[in-house]
């Protein structure tokens, strides 16, 4: 009982096999994703009444809340895979800690430009430095800092190790993102939606809201899963399993 | 996963970098916290803590009733509170769509006298989210709950 768990990580851990494995599922999260983020869409766009204070322009939040949260998410998957990746040498974590900094980098850029948006007709201004919005866009420089070193050594594993390390430093921003509008004064507001306690949101916006959470979490697995398939080919092209892949492709 | 001397040596070296670039973040950020002040409320100002700022951002909630436009401009006057003070803001331009009564706004300006002259206003706006209907009915029961507390309440005092 207790020795199957590891066995399985440890199988999991091997390209070939986590190569069959995402293949499996890189539809199945691809398909939930759109049908969640469609059903989604309509709840908080058609569905969801307008808000007491901000009337339509509050809708905008069904994009940049999820977006916001899987910028911090996808960043303490990086944070975590480049641990594995630097301490075990995992060629696995290795390749999911650099191929998510683009789906990540990707999410909070859609942060940043849709709070953007939001914040000229509501607070009035496109920008401005409180600690939330800095905190913010040091994120955003971050992965592009693990993207940017990454491709700035000849030899792909030597890369990753070296970004690896930028995305284990890096992940001390992630709280400070999440904390920001509670230690400072900002033009941020605070939490909306609580783990802990009471959400201050009708459960009319709330639904549609989460379902969006659920449907980029989904979209990140596809993606994610996507992108490393191929990357494990380009770097396993000499082994066997690859060689087979191959052939069964050209069989076809 | 067996953990053999090298991995060890990694894990060890990789915590205590990480250790260290917290303790110097949390340093840094408590060092400079002083500085990081991104607004001032009116009774901080008023207690003089503006004093070394020629422009700075003034927070605070806009006092019911003290909205005044001027009929031949865009100016503006209007006194902003906190729990401990009250401070008089001018300002000329267009504001955003959320100012009003009772709202949270931050100004950005100087002082001029016993006055902040504004040259951007912005609204900040709460964590809540509801539709206009609950918003409604939510005054209505507080306003009711009111009347039916004030009694007791009454008979509480000694």
């Amino acid at each position: 009982m207790s020795n199957w768990i590891p066995l399985w990580l440890h199988k999991l851990g091997s390209p070939p096999t986590f190569y069959r494995f995402a293949g499996a599922l890189q539809p199945w999260a691809m398909t939930l994703a759109l049908l969640l983020g469609a059903v989604a869409l309509y709840g908080g766009l058609v569905l969801a009444p307008a808000d007491y204070q901000q009337g339509d322009a509050y809708r905008i939040i069904f994009i940049h809340v999820p977006s916001a949260w899987m910028s911090m998410f996808i960043y303490a998957v990086m944070g975590v895979a480049g641990f594995i990746a630097l301490v075990w040498r995992i060629k696995l974590a290795e390749v999911v800690a650099m191929e998510s900094a683009p789906i990540g980098a990707a999410f909070t850029f859609i942060t940043l430009v849709t709070g953007s948006l939001w914040g000229k007709p509501m607070w009035g201004t496109w920008w401005t430095w409180d600690a939330r919005l800095t905190s913010e866009l040091v994120l955003l420089f971050l992965f592009l800092g693990v993207i940017g070193l990454y491709h700035a050594f000849e030899d792909r594993r030597q890369g990753a190790r070296a970004a690896a390390f930028l995305a284990i430093i890096g992940i001390i921003n992630v709280p400070i993102v999440h904390f920001s509008v509670n230690w400072w004064n900002t033009l941020h507001q605070g939490s909306t939606v609580n783990v802990f306690g009471q959400s201050k949101m009708s459960w009319d916006m709330l639904w549609p809201l989460l379902t969006m959470t659920l449907a980029t979490k989904f979209y990140y697995a596809a993606s994610l899963f996507r992108r490393v398939r191929t990357d494990l080919l380009a770097l396993e092209g000499g082994k066997d399993w690859v060689r087979r892949i191959a052939e069964d492709e050209v069989d076809r | 996963m067996p953990m053999n001397p090298t991995r060890k040596r990694r894990l060890t070296i990789v915590l205590s970098i990480l250790a260290a670039a917290i303790v110097a973040t949390v340093l840094v950020v408590l060092a400079l916290q002083n500085n990081m002040n991104y607004l001032l409320t009116p009774s901080q100002v008023q207690s003089g803590e503006a004093a070394s700022y020629k422009t700075f951002r003034l927070g605070g909630m806009v006092k019911a009733g003290s909205i005044q436009r001027s009929s031949d401009s865009l100016k503006v006057t209007f006194t902003v509170v906190d729990a401990g003070g009250a401070m008089p803001v001018e300002y000329t331009g267009i504001l955003p769509d959320l100012f009003r009564d009772n709202q949270s706004v931050i100004a950005t300006g100087h002082m001029d006298n016993a006055r902040f002259i504004a040259t951007e206003v912005l609204a900040k706006h709460d964590e809540t989210y509801m539709p206009k209907e609950l918003k409604d009915a939510m005054a209505k029961a507080h306003a009711n709950k009111k009347i039916e507390e004030s009694p007791t309440a009454q008979d509480k005092m000694p």
